[in-house]
């Protein structure tokens, strides 16, 4: 029992660094309909700014605030000058544009601050937060920030002017344009806010696995899993697929233990667990094809 | 049977000691492709890219160093020509880059080239173009096989050899030991892990549950979590830096307080000691052969100070407390040395007969006592580690410097 | 894009097999290890063909078709590690398991699509090599230690190199293959699958089986890069999990769209480019290091990615693609209009934006 409550804590935990990361997925593709291969790279990028500032003396916060905005700055600056003039190329030109994003960053990274693990701060107080032996302060902590983001951007979206101008650039940019939206720029902001977002998940999950150029190589996959799973072009079925994939993974680990425990037999374990977890995904995928929350919320003409 | 002449013999001897010492001078020059009077060419492959490319600094370091021999105006008036490819730790890209490396550009040996599965992939074709591929930076058991591949050498102490020092050392200090054990799930964790069970013997069965991890795995609570429910007493970390230091920081934080015994691989104090939290790791224990950058106690050794200003010289890039320039540094002496022996005599033949001909040689940076020894028939240069225990934030060297044979 | 002229392919052929021949006389420049080179572009050329037929010709995305190569390579090594079958008998059996696990995996990707399927094609790429490890699979698999091989012999006491006969074994495959699929393409069915990539409704209303040849399409299509992943344990002599990790997907899917999505000839430029672009991104590092003088340490992978991105800007079709916009351009007036561009992968556009609404 206190196995499964620990291992149940453990996925909720990683499911959030999947869903923060899930999340800045879901931003993109709602803005300009692609998947952002280098997402995971441009977190790690934006992780390294605020441990670089924090080495030259500010405190956690101010760094984090910084870095966030330098990011958006950032995401902005990509779409503007890099994707822009690939506007009119099919889909997988751009999927390879953003795999040489990918390795620019992982490489500029490694050649400013070195391939070493380096680690990185937590802000949550050890003594208030978290559950002795089954959740960490961290943990919980990120946990909370994930549903925060997810909060603000649900607010940013749904009552603010900016915020319905984007969803209407992204859902009908002719329509939008001819309102007097500035779909161009809708974009930009688009990727501003999903690199700003990223920045967030890389920041929260730097401390958890460490930070170094190929911290997100792992986790990236587990995120698109889970904005799939959750429904591409829904934010808030990102967080609940990130979720539903960090515990998922856990249970099939914890269960291949428990069958081995009780008959001696080794079936699936740890080598298997994401194969068998992304099997149950793909599963999930073909019996409901937009994800589980894909018709709910996302309206387009 | 006939007497030996006395005579006879002292001359043999001495003529046997010039040869070794000085006489080799004025033998005639001697070269193989790679080697002329001017240069020596030597190929390598490392990670630049990729997942591995946390290796790469090793390469850096490597360019660094041949670099200042140059500077220095090189071995026996002989410039090194290193030239370093990228595999990006893939075994059909290390092939290729072999191939160009033997085939196009004509290198002498090849020296220290990265990753088990990588170096694999090219033992057959090294050994039957007769090419030394010398000091391979891979801890695999299988690179000291003289008979088999003469023309490959190890350099490391194997991971196999370590796994049964800890295994014996546990066997002897753990009472009742119940064992948990990580694993990388790959060709080192493997060899690591097999090597364990050896030393365990019939005692194997004290393992309680043994689970592997993915590099691609984002962390590795849930096996930590797996392992602190089977009960164990001992917990046995074959994993790199990474992960080691999640593993080890997991362990303190869901209350497990196992005899921790960590894979050398990971005992940096900055890579993976200080991630994990100095608080988890007190009274952990692996087995050195080389000085850690970031342990205090060398600070003043004059190796350290050597490699130190070296490093601040001639790689100011590289960072201080990277174990990896300093395992860069002293295989690279190693090589330096190993060519310097060969003297005008620079064919693939000679230059391992000098390889397979070290005696206690002292490697910069190894621990005091360690030294490289190779013969005809063995090929592994370092075979000795002393066990170290975690105090405070620095590890202390214990008991005495194990000269393991490996099997 | 029009067919590529008659005479031009004979001559390529006649040069393909010829130059070869030359490798005793000019050791240097006809070298073993540029034979060796050309033998893994021709491979990868394969895979790539594999790749192409159902992506840019059939419209379904994969991001996972190192899990074919991996597939075929490793069934081709237990092949002849475990049951002493002769290397050229490996092929056909690597390709029959190629299709039927392609056949298989089509099932259930037919609900997919768009970056669905990429989805499903990537987890695929990301368990074969777990799966390879897999404690019950390890007595034939080897598990993580791989599969030592023996490179191919000359057959029938041919005066050859190991290196030539490597290079004709892999060319006179190659050969077949695209033969074999310029046929399919040029047939019924070949047009049906590309009326699926192009107009999938209209298709589906002209009595067109989707679901049949969508999934035929994935077995043949993985039956083909499984073949080069056979080859490839052949040429290399040793397989290993880390031999099939995601990048070779993701370089298999960069050699398709830089040679040419939907194009024949695309698939050799892309197999050239995928194993060119690495060695050409480090001498251009190494280059700008050294003979340019720059202080800041630009790496090859940086390089790579410069290149790539450098590289869609000016050819956003690929370089085929590319090539031919520029022909065009240069007989326009002479000509005509041109023949529109093949809407290729662009169909996968719609397709993908249609899921999610």
């Amino acid at each position: 029992m206190e196995q499964f409550l620990q291992q149940l804590a453990s996925g909720l935990a990683n499911g959030a660094i999947y869903a923060c990361v899930a999340l800045a997925l879901v931003m993109i593709y709602v803005s300009t309909d692609h998947l952002n291969f280098a997402q995971g790279e441009m977190a790690m990028f934006s992780t390294y700014i605020s441990w670089q500032l924090m080495a030259w003396g500010l405190s956690f916060w101010v760094a984090f605030i910084l870095a966030v905005l330098i990011s958006f700055v950032l995401g902005v600056l990509i779409e503007r000058i890099i994707l822009r003039p690939l506007h009119t190329a099919p889909v997988l030109s751009v999927v390879v544009v953003f795999i040489g994003l990918l390795a620019i960053c992982n490489s500029m990274a490694g050649a400013i601050w070195s391939y070493l693990i380096k680690e990185f701060p937590s802000p949550f107080p050890k003594s208030a937060f978290g559950i002795a032996g089954v959740i960490g302060p961290h943990q919980l902590g990120v946990v909370l920030v994930t549903l925060i983001v997810l909060t603000l951007l649900f607010l940013f979206f749904r009552f603010t002017p900016l915020g319905l101008a984007m969803r209407a650039a992204a859902q009908n940019p002719q329509m939008a344009r001819l309102v007097g939206v500035r779909v161009d720029w809708m974009l930009a902001l688009g990727w501003g806010l999903a690199a700003a977002v990223g920045a967030v998940a890389g920041i929260m999950v730097a401390h958890i696995v460490y930070l170094d150029p190929n911290m997100m190589a792992g986790i990236l996959l587990y995120a698109f899993a889970s904005a799939l799973v959750g429904g591409i072009g829904n934010p808030g079925g990102a967080v609940v697929g990130g979720f539903i994939v960090g515990v998922l993974e856990n249970m099939v680990a914890y269960a291949g233990n428990m069958i081995e425990k009780e008959t001696g037999v080794y079936i699936i374990g740890n080598g298997e667990k994401l194969t068998v977890a992304l099997v149950i995904v793909i599963f999930v995928l073909t019996v409901k094809p937009a994800g589980l929350f894909g018709r709910v919320v996302v309206k387009r003409v | 049977m006939k007497k030996t002449n006395r005579r006879t013999f002292v001359a043999g001897v001495s003529a046997a000691a010039l040869l070794t010492s000085r006489s080799v001078a004025f033998a005639q020059k001697k070269y193989d492709d790679g080697a002329s009077d001017t240069e020596i060419k030597i190929g390598h492959t490392n990670p630049y890219s990729g997942p591995a490319s946390s290796y790469g600094v090793i390469g850096k370091t490597l360019q660094a160093y041949w670099k200042s021999v140059n500077e220095a105006g090189g071995i026996n008036g002989r410039k090194i020509n290193f030239i370093s490819l990228d595999d990006g730790y893939s075994p059909p890209k290390t092939v290729e880059c072999i191939r160009q490396l033997v085939e196009q550009d004509k290198v002498l040996c090849t020296f220290n080239t990265l990753g088990t599965p990588c170096n694999t992939a090219i033992h057959k074709y090294m050994n039957s173009k007769k090419v030394p591929q010398l000091y391979v930076a891979t801890g695999a058991s299988k690179w000291g096989d003289p008979k088999h591949f003469p023309w490959t050498m190890g350099f490391q102490p194997d991971y196999h050899t370590e796994g049964v020092i800890y295994a014996k050392h546990l066997l002897a200090n753990v009472k009742d030991p119940k064992i948990a054990v990580i694993m990388q799930n790959d060709d080192y964790g493997k060899d690591y892990w097999e090597g364990f069970k050896e030393g365990l013997g019939k005692d194997a069965s004290k393992v309680v549950k043994h689970v592997t991890y993915e590099t691609t795995d984002p962390t590795v609570d849930s096996q930590v979590i797996q392992l602190k429910d089977s009960g164990a007493n001992v917990f046995f970390v074959i994993a790199i830096p990474k992960f080691a230091a999640q593993a080890m920081r997991k362990a303190g934080d869901i209350g497990w307080k196992p005899t921790i015994y960590l894979n050398n691989v990971s005992a940096s104090v900055a890579s993976a000691m200080k991630p994990a939290g100095f608080e988890n790791v007190q009274g952990v224990m692996t087995a050195a052969y080389l000085m850690d950058p970031t342990d205090k106690q060398w600070d003043s050794h004059p190796d350290m100070k050597t490699w130190v200003d070296w490093m601040k010289k001639h790689n100011p890039g590289g960072s201080l407390s990277d174990a990896s320039n300093v395992f860069a540094y002293a295989v690279a002496t190693l090589m330096h040395e190993t060519l310097k022996k060969c003297g005008d005599n620079l064919t693939r033949e000679n230059l391992m007969r000098q390889a397979a001909n070290f005696q206690k040689w002292k490697l910069p940076l190894a621990l005091p006592g360690i030294t490289v020894s190779t013969s005809p028939t063995d090929f592994y240069p370092i075979q000795a580690v002393q066990l170290a225990r975690f105090k405070g934030e620095t590890w202390e060297l214990f008991g005495d410097i194990m000269h393991a044979e490996s099997s | 894009m029009p067919p590529f002229p008659k005479k031009w392919l004979i001559v390529l052929l006649v040069l393909g097999f010829g130059i070869p021949l030359l490798n005793p006389l000019m050791p240097d420049v006809v070298s073993s290890y540029r034979l060796f080179l050309v033998s893994t572009m021709i491979i990868a050329a394969i895979a790539v063909l594999g790749l192409n037929l159902l992506t840019g010709f059939n419209g379904q995305i994969s991001l996972g078709h190192g899990a074919f190569y991996a597939v075929g390579a490793y069934a081709a090594a237990i092949l002849m590690d475990q049951y002493d079958v002769p290397y050229y008998a490996t092929l056909p059996i690597a390709a029959v398991i190629c299709f039927v696990v392609g056949y298989l995996f089509g099932q259930p990707a037919l609900k997919l699509e768009g970056h669905y399927l990429a989805l499903a094609t990537f987890a695929l790429a990301l368990s074969v090599p777990q799966i390879l490890k897999y404690k019950w699979l390890e007595g034939i698999t080897g598990g993580v230690q791989g599969i030592v091989l023996s490179k191919p012999e000359p057959p029938f006491g041919l005066p050859l190199s190991e290196d030539q006969w490597l290079y004709y074994y892999c060319f006179i495959v190659m050969v077949i293959l695209f033969w074999i699929s310029h046929n399919i393409l040029n047939s019924r069915s070949g047009r049906a699958m590309m009326a699926i990539r192009d107009y999938p409704i209209a298709a589906d209303t002209m009595g067109i089986n989707l679901r049949l040849y969508k999934t035929v399409t994935f077995g043949i299509s993985a039956a083909i890069t499984g073949i080069a992943g056979a080859l490839s344990a052949s040429a290399i002599a040793f397989v290993a999990p880390d031999s099939f990790n995601i990048f070779l997907s993701i370089k298999f899917l960069i050699g398709l769209v830089v040679g040419g999505i939907g194009s024949l000839a695309g698939c050799v430029v892309g197999g050239i480019f995928y194993v060119l672009v690495d060695n050409s991104a480090q001498a251009l590092s190494t280059f700008i290091k050294n003979d340019l003088g720059l202080q800041f340490d630009l790496s090859a992978y940086t390089v790579f990615g410069i290149l790539l991105i450098a590289l869609m800007y000016m050819m956003p079709m690929g370089i085929v693609g590319g090539v031919y916009a520029a022909m065009r351009s240069l007989r326009r007036g002479s000509k005509g209009p041109a023949p529109s561009e093949r809407p290729a992968v662009a169909a996968s556009k719609p397709a993908a934006s249609r899921q999610g609404h």
